[in-house]
């Protein structure tokens, strides 16, 4: 069923649509399609929840302190997909490592922030909101990336879910979660919600609130459904969730909706027990599902308009445990992919196996100095507002 | 919105005060004057019934478990049995506290509970059903109070101890963490203290410690005995001298005023009020009983600037929905999966500062959620939503399947029974001033109150006319 067939099915529609004011009509259809990004760009964030194993995804294959700490769990030298003489992929990762080949791809070490939390909730959280160790932020850095956007509209910063990430909620807008355009689209068919979206109450402030944010739904649900359908791709994803998800974003890229930020999780990273099974399958998803999105914009010709950056919310302890797996830790890596970034590299030293803070990895990057810089120089966007100081640049163009 | 009546008075105490009322309760309540209404919401802690999932007797930690394990007493696979039971009984504690906010006994005191563990909030470490059901209990029973009582209790709850790492803090090697949410969370407020006091604090609160059985002890061993200076005092003080010297000052009464007027009255402050409540809270020995009676009983709660001004949290939601119309859920996990989906869950709070609440509830997806769950909850209809992973094994309890399929048993009859006198025409408006905080307007009239369809009979109007309203976004406020 096409939309213009379900609109006709639909018994509510005809009365719903001669009830939107007609000044909100002008307003939809002023701001309706506009990127918030100047330069058009794209950033796809891809979030390993659980905390990644970054010393196995990246592993620094001849240093002997990794080898004795990790006496059962270590990459093998030879089984490595080595990047430099000093630090290569695990070996599930092949078509990551043949899109750092390519020169696609940025691999920046041991990021990571100032006093470190090891539960999963806070150290998201921390990653989400951009705040400090011991500050509470109650909006999203790419919600407040929203926030500062003049004419923003929830569908510029999307993720493609059933939930919204705190991520994208900012203090003004929130960004919109759609898992799948269609279901969304009708969701917000149903002759009660339709109605109700062009009902407005302004003289109770948090009654407006709501049908403000019911009246952007509905539109943000339609235009969304109404681009997606323009351009469906045809290249071949992995028949897995992260698969799925990326295709899902590749096909509202090429349709050409107006939204610059896209996020994406992968959740079972959380590898106490048995890991070297468990993290084998999900970075093995991870690399196919990327390559796969990668290769499908380089047919479209837009891989230096996309970067996609994949972070976890914290590293894991150098030593091994008793059960085959680690420890929740603290820094790890970063990898940044496409944007049309300079070619092949990995941007700082490995990590420093023989100075650790209580056997955890120290940072040398704040992961606030990447947001800042793709903020700033890849968005085009005010990062001092966003993150509510300035973070020192990387020097990545 | 002009002047409340006597109705919409008292439904908007009982929707602030407990979680909301049945057409019976209402129409009881509305009979009542209004300090004999504020008293019965009140009830009495010794009338409180204890949650337990676990016997304190019998109860092993994880920790415990391990032992148990290096002794021989207990395999490995025996061991991952144990602690997967443990996490289950987290689950099943917040579902049973959820029946209890649900039952409308003692609705004031569970209501003030959950504010308290928002403020206090407290996340289950470990999967130790045994210090979670300490910790929630001592919020209940000294919710109505005195907050003095209530700091020291749950600043001793071994639950709290550990998840602020206040284990770790030791003499010669302080752990300022349990020290600085004391006083940036609990009492004082961001801004009100020093560093230095945070340092000197984390020093007096050395030694508290609690046992894996659940108890407060107090380690001399490892207690700093050295002389602190704190708020421009001097002394060898402990962990209890902090906490007194916190209640002395105005600026806790003040903090912790403004969250309870925030939460209670009014999203936005009205800063002489507060100045006026937090004066009388402190010369009232903290006394939360006077406190909320004071604010219940006084004309200003009643203006309608503070009347659909709440937006209810996920659990005041589904609370509330059972209450009203009497629903007992078939099984327990779709429960879960509503606290999940919509982003809050009982023992899970998102970090020490608790739930933002307000606005922060509302998104996309979270209300389309929030309208929609009506008809999942009264019609059993199945979900096709899922809420994320969160990525820590430890929550998978919370996570299991059968979450999406909605199977309820709701009292009908009982609810019906309250309009069985009301006029036909009447109805929309009679049920919108049960389910809703605001009259209807005149375009909600005509979408949801459209006349009979043919065949319909009065139940199957007053449900389905039931369902539209509690779909209505005013539903989702107080």
């Amino acid at each position: 069923m096409n939309r213009r067939d379900f609109i006709r099915q639909s018994a509510f529609t005809t009365a719903g649509t001669m009830l939107i004011p007609q000044f909100l009509k002008a307003y939809e259809a002023q701001a309706m399609g506009q990127t918030m990004a100047p330069s058009g760009k794209i950033l796809v964030v891809v979030q390993l929840s659980g905390g990644n194993d970054g010393l196995n995804t990246v592993v620094p294959f001849r240093n002997d302190i990794y080898y004795r700490e990790r006496p059962t769990i270590a990459i093998r030298p030879e089984n490595v997909l080595k990047l430099n003489d000093d630090i290569g992929l695990h070996p599930a990762m092949t078509p990551l490592k043949a899109l750092y080949d390519e020169g696609l791809v940025t691999v920046i070490n041991n990021v990571g922030y100032p006093n470190p939390d090891r539960s999963h909730f806070r150290s998201m959280d921390i990653w989400q909101t951009g705040s400090d160790s011991d500050q509470y932020l109650q909006t999203g850095w790419l919600g407040r990336y929203l926030d500062k956007t003049d004419k923003a509209r929830p569908y510029n910063a999307l993720e493609v879910d059933d939930t919204l990430s705190l991520a994208l909620k900012g203090d003004r807008l929130n960004g919109l979660a759609v898992l799948d355009p269609k279901k969304l689209y009708n969701q917000t068919r149903s002759g009660l919600v339709r109605n109700l979206s062009q009902q407005h109450d302004h003289d109770h402030e948090t009654v407006g609130y709501l049908y403000k944010t019911l009246a952007e739904t509905v539109s943000s649900a339609e235009y969304v459904f109404d681009k997606a359908t323009v351009r469906s791709t045809m290249a071949t994803y992995p028949a897995h969730e992260l698969g799925n998800r990326l295709k899902t974003v590749s096909q509202l890229i090429q349709s050409g909706v107006a939204t610059s930020v896209y996020y994406v999780s992968i959740s079972g990273f959380d590898t106490h027990i048995n890991q070297p099974g468990q993290q084998e399958r999900l970075l093995k998803q991870y690399a196919e599902a990327v390559g796969a999105f990668m290769a499908d914009l380089k047919a479209a010709g837009r891989q230096n308009d996309v970067m996609l950056m994949t972070f976890s919310e914290f590293g894991r302890r150098v030593k091994q445990n008793a059960s085959n797996g680690t420890d929740h830790g603290t820094a790890s890596n970063v990898f940044l992919i496409g944007g049309g970034l300079p070619s092949q590299r990995v941007l700082n030293e490995a990590p420093n196996l023989s100075d650790l803070t209580e056997g955890d990895l120290k940072y040398t990057v704040d992961f606030r100095q990447i947001y800042a810089t793709l903020l700033r120089h890849y968005l085009g966007a005010d990062d001092v507002a966003i993150l509510g100081r300035r973070f020192d640049a990387l020097k990545l163009v | 919105m002009d002047k409340l009546t006597k109705q919409q008075q008292r439904k908007h105490l009982l929707d602030r005060a407990a979680f909301g009322a049945t057409p019976a309760e209402l129409a009881e309540a509305s009979r009542q004057s209004l300090p004999a209404v504020v008293r019965r919401l009140m009830g009495r802690p010794d009338t409180l019934p204890e949650l337990k999932v676990v016997d304190p007797e019998t109860a092993v930690t994880k920790r415990g478990l391990r032992g148990m394990v290096r002794d021989g007493q207990l395999d490995r696979d025996a061991l991952k049995e144990r602690i997967r039971m443990n996490a289950e009984k987290v689950r099943d504690l917040n579902l049973q506290w959820l029946d209890r906010m649900a039952s409308g006994e003692n609705a004031l005191r569970e209501k003030m509970a959950l504010f308290w563990h928002g403020h206090f909030a407290c996340r289950t470490m470990g999967q130790n059903p045994l210090f979670m059901q300490l910790y929630a209990n001592t919020l209940r029973q000294h919710a109505l109070g005195t907050f003095s009582d209530l700091l020291m209790a749950v600043s001793k709850e071994p639950a709290m101890l550990q998840f602020l790492n206040n284990q770790q803090n030791r003499k010669n090697a302080p752990n300022e963490n349990f020290a600085r949410e004391v006083m940036e969370l609990f009492t004082l407020g961001r801004g009100n203290y020093t560093e230095q006091d945070i340092k000197e604090a984390a020093r007096a609160f050395t030694g508290w410690q609690f046992t894996l059985d659940g108890q407060f002890v107090f380690r001399e061993r490892v207690h700093d005995e050295g002389e602190k200076t704190l708020f421009g005092q001097t002394g060898a003080f402990r962990g209890e001298d902090v906490i007194r010297m916190l209640l002395d000052k105005p600026q806790t009464a003040r903090h912790i005023t403004a969250k309870i007027y925030r939460f209670f009255v009014n999203e936005t402050e009205d800063k002489k009020r507060v100045d006026e409540l937090a004066a009388r809270f402190r010369k009232n020995g903290y006394d939360m009983a006077d406190l909320m009676t004071h604010i219940f009983t006084a004309d200003w709660f009643y203006e309608p600037q503070n009347v659909g001004t709440h937006i209810k949290s996920p659990v005041e939601l589904l609370a509330g929905m059972r209450h009203t119309l009497n629903i007992t859920f078939d099984q327990p996990q779709p429960q879960l999966f509503v606290q999940r989906t919509l982003g809050q869950v009982l023992f899970y709070p998102p970090n020490v500062a608790g739930w933002p609440g307000g606005k922060n509830w509302i998104d996309s997806s979270s209300l389309l959620f929030r309208m929609q769950l009506p008809n999942y909850v009264l019609k059993a209809a199945d979900v096709p939503v899922r809420p994320k992973e969160d990525g820590d094994v430890n929550t998978e309890a919370l996570a299991r399947k059968g979450g999406q399929t909605f199977r309820t048993t709701v009292d009908w009859a009982g609810f019906e029974e309250s309009f069985a006198k009301t006029p036909d025409a009447d109805l929309p408006d009679a049920l919108a001033a049960v389910l809703l905080p605001l009259p209807l307007r005149a375009e909600q009239r005509s979408l949801i109150g459209k006349p009979n369809q043919p065949g319909q009979t009065r139940s199957e109007r007053i449900r389905a006319l039931t369902t539209a309203l509690m779909s209505l976004p005013e539903y989702q406020l107080t």
